[in-house]
């Protein structure tokens, strides 16, 4: 019964963002609007940072930032409805009544959002990459510890959305309330990615960052779904 | 007929919203095959009452217990046993009547088939438009769906006339009966009582 409210709460949600096309792709011209015209505003001469190096060693560094920040900010983007229009519409006391616990539909809902977020932003990162003359090697790497750490943000945020859906206009203090919290992931994800960039292996802080990955996936939902009982009293 | 391995015990139950008292000491006991209509004026508690036996909102004080007995199951549906149909129709606005009755159909267990179900409703036409483009009454009907299934022990109504023309009004009559007939408990809280009551039913005002 659990994987059956799973299924079905993740089918659901994906058919429901299909049909809102625009409200999910915003985030995502966020991240490419942000990662493609940061170059533009940058002075290349001034990116050498020590003399003797490349500017494009500047250049590449800075993408690094830039790819994970605006990650990172694109994922906060709209999250305050994610549970909201499931309150105001009634549909989430219903799921409770259903045959399986609140914790497979807040896992449903947690997989629908990622899919539909989160893996599109892993797969432009190769669009993006080029805009910072990234190696393949920290283009995959980019790619590979983003998609280790989106899980995190996800859960992460939900947390804030679902700790916050009684209050109105809450996207500001989901903010305040995660951001701090997913730092770790943002400086070892984008550790990773400049290690890899320099040829070595990165993979202290992507075993760090996997570790970051399970907890929050193994946890975070019972913190979730306890917010969500909290909010329908 | 009364069916005596359902039954909802409320012992001495107290309710709170907001801080303020609404409810306190209740006690009330209903076996299978047993209506009971939650009267009174707004604000009284009875959509608090309705929500605490869901298990929506905790009691102050005393004890809820449904116990949903092992009925015989003729239509072999296998779902939740309470049913709630609360002020909010709990549909996608997005998706299609169908999609939505498929969504509820598996979400509780029910095995008919969608069409024969939109059909009953009386939304055939209207089986492919979205929910967001149905009148609030047409919304309701497909609202109906989460009672359809026959392993649903306990139904729990909160206003479910509004917004209901005649036809739909008698077709929730004519579930209610055979949910009644088949052994199953009722808890409706209504101001139209007039149109609900039954030959034995409990009127409790609150």
């Amino acid at each position: 019964m659990p994987l059956q409210t799973f299924l079905l709460v993740l089918r659901r949600d994906l058919k429901v963002a299909f049909r809102r096309i625009s409200e999910w792709s915003h985030p995502l011209l966020f991240f490419i609007a942000v990662s493609a015209l940061f170059p533009l505003a940058l002075s290349p001469e001034r990116l050498a940072m020590t003399p003797g190096e490349s500017e494009l060693f500047g250049l590449q560094s800075l993408g690094i930032g830039v790819i994970w920040m605006g990650a990172l900010l694109a994922s906060l983007m709209g999250l305050d409805r994610l549970f909201l229009n499931d309150i105001e519409d009634g549909s989430l006391e219903q799921l409770m009544l259903g045959p399986a616990p609140l914790l497979s539909v807040v896992y449903g809902k947690l997989a629908a959002h990622w899919l539909v977020s989160a893996l599109p932003l892993v797969i432009l990162v190769p669009l993006v990459g080029l805009s910072y003359r990234l190696t393949p090697g920290a283009t995959a790497m980019l790619a590979l510890s983003l998609l280790i750490a989106t899980p995190v943000l996800t859960v992460l945020v939900a947390i804030g959305a679902a700790l916050t859906v009684n209050l109105r206009g809450a996207t500001a203090i989901i903010g305040l309330l995660v951001l701090p919290l997913v730092s770790p992931a943002l400086i070892f994800g984008a550790r990773a990615t400049v290690l890899a960039l320099d040829a070595e292996s990165a993979a202290g802080p992507l075993y760090f960052n996997a570790s970051l990955a399970i907890v929050a996936v193994s946890l975070g939902p019972v913190a979730i779904a306890a917010a969500l009982r909290a909010a329908l009293e | 007929m009364i069916d005596s391995s359902i039954s909802l015990e409320l012992t001495d139950v107290g309710l709170s919203r907001g801080g303020r008292d609404l409810i306190a000491g209740l006690s009330l006991s209903l076996r299978g095959g047993q209506l009971a209509l939650l009267m009174g004026p707004n604000g009284s508690g009875k959509t608090s009452l309705l929500r605490a036996i869901a298990g929506f909102a905790p009691t102050t004080q005393g004890r809820i217990v449904f116990s949903g007995g092992t009925a015989p199951d003729h239509t072999g549906d296998a779902g939740p046993t309470i049913a709630y149909l609360g002020h909010l129709d709990g549909l996608k606005k997005d998706l299609t009547v169908a999609e939505n009755i498929q969504f509820i159909n598996s979400l509780r267990g029910i095995s008919r088939p969608v069409d024969e179900l939109i059909a009953e409703l009386g939304l055939a036409l209207a089986a492919q438009r979205s929910v967001r483009q149905l009148s609030a009454g047409q919304k309701r009907r497909v609202a109906l769906a989460y009672l359809s299934s026959s392993s649903s022990r306990l139904w729990l109504l909160d206003e479910p006339l509004t917004n209901l023309d005649r036809p739909g009004r008698e077709l929730l009559g004519r579930w209610l009966d055979s949910h009644l007939a088949g052994g199953g408990i009722a808890i409706v809280a209504t101001h139209r009582a007039d149109e609900l009551r039954r030959p034995g039913c409990l009127l409790l005002e609150l």
